[in-house]
């Protein structure tokens, strides 16, 4: 690539001020480095990633609404976690977690364990009881 | 306390760490460098593994192991510590910056602050350098950042101690020991081996034949998948090949750098020659991405089978490129 065909396109990155580095070769031949606002192929992809995590999120909330899974779920589709990821943060084993999905199980469990999952989100108990507040 | 520290800005966090520390002591060791002798070059397919529910592909050596192996190479030891507790993580670095040494850290790129929403997510092998702590800030020097930035002392605990695959543990790096002068030569020869029998490898999954078992599955998942899920699938696959990191075409531009001073260094007109082959071979993994995003820009329209098979045959003809590329990059170092 070269320098001058590093591209410049529009992207989420510019409204944080963030210009990555690109590596390309100038008039020359010579390797040199340029900043690159973005490129629509990633752009697009990471777009459409975008677009499918609010996707499970709304898909985990409808869910919840339909007491069919806990507050948990949607929690952890709303950080941008999976079942590992949570499990590790919360300190609590996986298959339990899991279990912990199951609103009727969810219902029964302890301050204690509810201030766990509480902590990781940065909320109060009472939002992690109630989705909508 | 404020560490005369200066700061680079490259595509890459482990090879920026390294270049940057490295500099920081005297040694000035570019960022291709770092990747090349570090044999941060490669292509494998890693069945199984799903990340974003997605196939994964690595474009690089794992995280890591480009810093072990670059130094290893160059004779520079560095010290490594991991932490059960956050107080004692704290402490050790805080002890590190009252002695005026700069030190690497391995964090998770989800509560970084600093990074644009976009960009965070649970991805735990990011590195980046301290130099410094005002009150209760710390100093920051982030390789893939323009500029230098601060954390908190609780921001910083959180990424640290991110949780998930790789978790950091608090793991903080620095070299303690130099060779009295750098001697590139032969580890460039050790790191461009290495690539090269990586690259070549016998394997389904690995190297060359990694990319023709993709250039494969590309052509399967329209039938098996349903077209949603192939898409998907392949936005994935250009996210992991020019996301923030690979310097553009999936690493193979950062190379191309790396063997064009390599060529100076071990005076070698082959090498530059062979640079200039890599680059063309970026240029066709852009154009790859490209051809890619206008299938996935309609991301659940019906798509033509025809344009899954055009890419696919892109992938397969770079990886006969590459395959003679190494090759002949193998015979020239020998």
């Amino acid at each position: 690539m070269k320098k001058s065909d590093v591209p410049q396109d529009k992207s989420n990155l510019e409204s944080a001020n963030f210009r990555e580095l690109c590596y390309a070769v100038d008039e020359n031949g010579e390797y040199t480095t340029e900043h690159t606002t973005g490129w629509d192929p990633k752009t697009i992809a990471l777009n459409n990633a975008i677009e499918k995590i609010k996707e499970r999120v709304e898909e985990a909330k409808t869910r919840v609404l339909a007491n069919e899974t806990s507050p948990l779920e949607y929690y952890m589709e709303l950080h941008k976690m999976d079942l590992s990821v949570l499990a590790g943060y919360a300190g609590i084993w996986k298959w339990r977690v899991k279990r912990h999905f199951k609103p009727s199980v969810f219902n029964k469990l302890s301050s204690k364990t509810l201030q766990k999952y509480a902590d990781v989100f940065e909320i109060s108990i009472e939002q992690l009881q109630h989705i909508d507040q | 306390m404020k560490i005369d520290f200066t700061h680079h800005q490259s595509a890459h966090c482990e090879n920026g760490v390294v270049s940057n520390l490295m500099q920081h002591n005297g040694f000035e060791v570019s960022e291709p460098m770092v990747f090349g002798i570090g044999s941060g070059l490669l292509y494998c397919y890693i069945p199984l593994l799903k990340v974003d529910h997605a196939p994964v592909i690595t474009y690089r050596a794992m995280p890591g192991f480009i810093f072990n192996k670059f130094a290893k190479r160059v004779g520079v030891k560095f010290k490594r510590e991991k932490f059960r507790n956050s107080e004692a993580a704290k402490k050790r670095l805080d002890e590190n910056l009252e002695k005026n040494n700069p030190v690497g850290l391995q964090v998770g790129v989800y509560n970084l602050t600093y990074f644009p929403d976009e960009y965070r997510f649970h991805f735990n092998a990011h590195n980046l350098v301290v130099y410094g702590k005002e009150n209760d800030t710390y100093l920051i020097s982030d390789p893939v950042m323009e500029e230098v930035t601060t954390l908190s002392s609780k921001e910083l605990d959180k990424v640290r101690f991110a949780k998930g695959a790789f978790a950091p543990k608090g793991h903080m790096y620095y070299p303690i020991e130099f060779p009295k002068e750098l001697k590139l030569e032969e580890a460039i020869r050790k790191g461009i081996k290495q690539t090269c029998r990586d690259m070549l490898a016998p394997v389904p999954f690995v190297g060359v034949n990694g990319i023709k078992t993709i250039a494969k599955l590309i052509r399967k998942w329209p039938k098996k998948q349903g077209t949603k899920k192939a898409n998907h699938y392949l936005g994935q696959i250009v996210r992991m090949q020019e996301e923030i990191g690979t310097g553009g075409g999936g690493f193979r531009y950062i190379y191309a750098a790396f063997l064009q001073e390599a060529a100076k260094i071990l005076k070698k007109e082959e090498l530059s020659v062979l640079s200039k082959e890599m680059t063309a071979i970026g240029d066709l993994w852009r154009d790859f991405a490209v051809d890619a995003s206008r299938i996935y820009r309609n991301r659940s329209t019906k798509v033509e089978i025809d344009l899954y098979d055009d890419v696919a045959t892109q992938l397969e003809k770079i990886a006969d490129l590459e395959k003679d590329f190494f090759k002949k990059l193998r015979k020239a170092i020998k």
